[in-house]
């Protein structure tokens, strides 16, 4: 476990050392490439003032909320039409219509539609994970072993039975996979929606330092988007471990 | 009330596979129609284990699950207890080929499975550690089946079975992919369980010397589309032995005879 942390601090430092070296040698001046110094001292100063802190809560913000109206909708509805072909049948085109659509090209709608603010910016992220949960949860669904269902049958599970204590634990593992990769997704989107639609978020940060030309700014931004999709990962991550959701992992 | 009587029972299904499973197979293309069971007629009385033998792709698992109501048949019927089977029962518990136990719950909460109606939880809990004490799985209670064995995989779904007190007990290949000597002693646990509970118990199986040395009778099939081919009563004491009986090794050739592998005898 511990060489495993050293191995990956090692990466970062072989990261910063390759900006350090092409910042000193790229003979771009330190407004438009800043070197790692400048950036930290920057982004100290951002800190400092709270701006920084702002625009990340901001941010978060738009995602947590879009993101758990893509679980509440989109999960529920992935087992709907993983059990009901009829459903399926008929709402899969529709599905795969609207999935390649990228969130941004909903952005002068959602504008239209919510005005300025937190709003259209989270029902981009709501749009960018919804689709990609349904799906997942549907081929999840699909996948269940039908000798469970037998099981079910031979023991005489109710509806409800059924659904809590077969289904849902049963494409657990899946799911989860699928939020690891709808989090990093949702995360691209709300960068790109907060440089259009509202006047806050990292997004934000970064247009606004771009028209102001301070590149470390920026990286500061950046720097930040980074980690915290670094965290989400981790956090989604734990989320697999836990007890009940291991049996994908070994199990099959 | 456990009396089964199997009326003129046939099933056939809609081929969807383009390619035969074996050789043997004959040819015939997706949407035809395939008889697998063609009008049998057996009679199984309350507390006897029944082994049925067959050639593999027969129909063997397709009788079973229409005994057991996963499956409907195409024409005839089934009666349990006088009464006709249309569907799935907890009265009749199905163990299946690979692990039917739910891969999300532990040992004692699998075998908990038949138990939800107790509403005492102290009572629920003896009931599971009977059941879990009796297949001599104890000290496994909190474990997920992927960390168990094949044979303990077996003996978790065996007592997942028996706790819900089943009139029947349906087991398909119980022993298959278990190493030989786990086979050995898991059917002696089975035919064990048969002589201390006296459950009505169908096992489906191509192992010769298994349905032998289990079964009360034996019923033997045909190849698809199935028949009856054989159905003999064993009244030979327990525990059998093939060396000892000349008889039984006498109807083993028989049998192997009559399933196509006289080489084997």
């Amino acid at each position: 476990m511990k060489l495993a942390r050293f191995h990956t601090s090692v990466s970062f430092l072989v990261l910063i050392l390759v900006w350090e070296i092409l910042a000193r040698f790229s003979g771009w001046s330190r407004y438009v490439f800043p070197d790692p110094l400048t950036v930290v001292a920057s982004m100290a100063e951002l800190i400092q003032n709270g701006t920084l802190l702002k625009h990340t809560i901001a941010s978060l913000y738009r995602v947590t909320w879009g993101f758990y109206l893509a679980i509440v909708f989109g999960i529920p509805l992935g087992i709907l039409l993983g059990r009901i072909t009829i459903l399926h049948r008929m709402t899969n085109p529709l599905i795969q219509f609207l999935r390649p659509i990228s969130p941004l090209a909903w952005i002068p709608l959602s504008m239209l539609w919510f005005g300025i603010g937190d709003r259209p910016a989270i029902f981009l992220i709501f749009l960018s994970s919804f689709f990609p949960l349904t799906v997942s949860t549907t081929i999840a669904v699909r996948n269940i072993n039908p000798t469970y269902f037998q099981v079910a049958a031979n023991f005489n599970f109710s509806r409800f039975e059924t659904i809590f204590r077969l289904i849902v634990p049963a494409i657990v593992p899946e799911v989860v996979t699928a939020l690891r990769i709808s989090v990093t997704i949702a995360w691209l989107v709300v960068v790109a929606a907060e440089m259009i639609a509202v006047q806050s978020g990292l997004g934000y940060l970064i247009l606004d330092a771009r028209n102001a030309l301070r590149m470390d700014y920026v990286m500061d931004g950046m720097i930040v988007i980074g980690l915290i999709g670094l965290l989400l990962d981790t956090l989604m991550k734990r989320l697999a471990k836990i007890e009940s959701a291991r049996w994908g992992t070994q199990a099959r | 009330m456990a009396e089964i009587r199997l009326e003129n029972l046939s099933k056939e299904y809609v081929n969807r596979r383009r390619r035969r499973r074996s050789r043997q197979e004959p040819y015939q293309k997706p949407g035809d129609r395939v008889l697998v069971l063609d009008g049998i007629n057996l009679e199984f009385k309350e507390g006897e284990m029944v082994c049925i033998l067959g050639p593999s792709g027969c129909g063997k698992s397709t009788l079973l699950r229409i005994i057991a109501g996963f499956d409907r048949p195409t024409a005839g019927r089934v009666f349990i207890g006088g009464k006709e089977v249309c569907g799935p029962r907890s009265d009749s518990i199905f163990v299946f080929q690979y692990s039917g136990l739910l891969p999300w719950m532990t040992v004692a909460e699998n075998v908990g499975l038949g138990l939800r109606h107790l509403k005492d939880p102290q009572e629920k809990a003896d009931k599971i550690r009977e059941y879990i004490e009796m297949v001599e799985l104890e000290g496994f209670e909190s474990y997920y089946p992927h960390q168990l064995s094949g044979g303990m995989l077996r003996r978790a779904e065996l007592a997942r079975a028996l706790a819900v007190n089943p009139s029947l007990l349906i087991m398909d290949e119980p022993f298959s992919g278990l190493d030989f000597l786990t086979h050995m002693k898991m059917r002696e646990e089975v035919v064990n369980m048969h002589e201390f509970l006296g459950k009505t118990t169908l096992v489906v199986t191509h192992d010769i010397d298994d349905a032998l040395i289990m079964g009360d009778r034996i019923v033997v099939l045909s190849g698809r589309p199935s028949t009856v081919k054989l159905e003999q009563t064993l009244d030979f004491p327990r525990p059998r032995d093939f060396e000892r009986s000349p008889e039984l090794s006498r109807l083993r050739s028989e049998i192997f005879l009559m399933l196509g592998v006289p080489y084997a005898v």
